[in-house]
């Protein structure tokens, strides 16, 4: 076990390619469910949940089943069944486990399996040939950037509530040029692997 | 839309079609399938490529699925919607891996991520489980073409600006400095944030 590597991974995953500022996934959230900083919050942690559980269940998958049957062009297929039944797995275990918890993310939950940070994290697993263990690590840092972005993003949004804004910028326009200011600072981190 | 002002079914064939690219344009107004509409905007050949893909996936999908819509239960149609516009999209990977292995790569994970992308689950279930056939493939097609549309208009932009092509063709001679930025992420996002309060814009002086 390599720890430098590992900590590499990480870093990378949750700063240098964030998922939403640099990679692109998980948008949809991250601009639909942005608007308040506990909403942001609990969006995160179901996220953080599901990623790492899905980069473990995907990579085993992925070489225990989809591999010795030589019928590694359904992973599409697969993945997005794993992570759907995943899903729904988590939500039923926490409602039972925890209705506190479940209180608290589940609305959230079902969000996930359109989370295109989730398929996105699996498949990416896979392209660079990562192990368990730097599957894990990759899905976990992903979600903590993740929810890095959102809840940054959500404490913005809360402030431009009560900014003056032009009317026809009011709502996805604004969050979008906002989003694209807090890419630059994330840009800032480019050079640091 | 030649068509329009012919018969009564072909008029409805352009009305659901002009849906799709104007009034309900999947990205300037509906807002959805943000992550590859921000992802491949950098070049208009990746543009193009992803909008073709997606519209195949979308009518095909809307197709099966309007097929299929009175035998699939309720309860369980997510997950039957979802392996069926997943072997779609399994079909469009393999097609582009054997014949256009160079949009394959600038695509990359964006090609397999259409499954999840919110556009066309999301038109499976408002439109395609609700009308018949042939509707749906035009909605397919009029969703599919509006996307293509929003992805090429972003993708125009950031190219020009951010690369000072278009398709590839150098626009301005070897003197231009490129605005590396446009075509970097925040790019993506600041020139779709002032399109969209531009068209909120002409779209409230018509209204």
């Amino acid at each position: 076990m390599d720890f430098t590597n590992i900590f590499v991974i990480l870093l990378s995953s949750i700063l240098v390619n964030n998922f939403v500022m640099s990679r692109f996934l998980g948008c949809c959230p991250f601009l639909g469910v942005s608007k308040k900083i506990n909403t942001a919050l609990g969006m995160g942690a179901a996220v953080t949940f599901v990623m790492s559980l899905a980069s473990v269940i995907t990579y085993l998958v992925q070489y225990f089943v989809l591999e010795p049957l030589g019928v590694a062009y359904l992973q599409t297929i697969a993945f997005i069944l794993v992570i759907a039944a995943l899903v729904q797995l988590v939500e039923m275990v926490i409602q039972k486990m925890s209705p506190s918890l479940y209180k608290a993310l589940g609305v959230y939950l079902p969000l996930i399996t359109t989370n295109c940070a989730v398929l996105g994290v699996a498949i990416l697993n896979i392209n660079e040939h990562y192990n368990l263990l730097e599957s894990l690590v990759n899905g976990f840092g992903g979600a903590v950037g993740f929810t890095l972005a959102i809840v940054l993003f959500a404490g913005i949004r809360e402030k431009l509530e009560y900014s003056d804004i032009p009317q026809p910028l009011q709502g996805f326009p604004i969050a979008l040029i906002t989003a694209g200011l807090m890419s630059i600072a994330f840009l800032g981190f480019q050079g640091m692997i | 839309m030649k068509e329009k002002e012919t018969a009564k079914p072909t008029s409805i064939a352009g009305k659901i079609i002009k849906n799709g690219i104007i009034d309900e344009n999947p990205t300037f107004r509906l807002v959805l399938g943000m992550c590859p509409t921000l992802a491949v905007t950098t070049a208009v050949s990746n543009a193009l490529g992803m909008g073709a893909a997606a519209t195949f996936v979308l009518i095909c999908s809307n197709m099966v699925i309007a097929l299929l819509r009175n035998f699939i239960p309720a309860k369980v149609r997510i997950p039957a919607y979802v392996v069926i516009i997943a072997a779609f999209v399994t079909i469009v990977q393999l097609l582009m891996k054997a014949f256009l292995p160079a949009l394959d790569s600038a695509l990359g994970i964006f090609i397999p991520l259409i499954v999840v992308n919110c556009i066309i689950l999301g038109r499976a279930e408002a439109f395609a489980s609700k009308n018949q056939v042939v509707p749906s493939i035009l909605d397919g097609l009029g969703m599919g073409i509006g996307f293509t549309l929003a992805l090429t208009l972003i993708a125009t932009i950031r190219e020009i600006l951010g690369n000072g092509t278009f398709l590839g063709i150098s626009l301005f001679g070897p003197g231009y400095p490129p605005a590396l930025i446009m075509i970097l992420a925040p790019g993506g996002f600041i020139t779709l944030g002032l399109l969209l309060g531009l068209i909120n814009k002409i779209m409230k002086k018509k209204a």
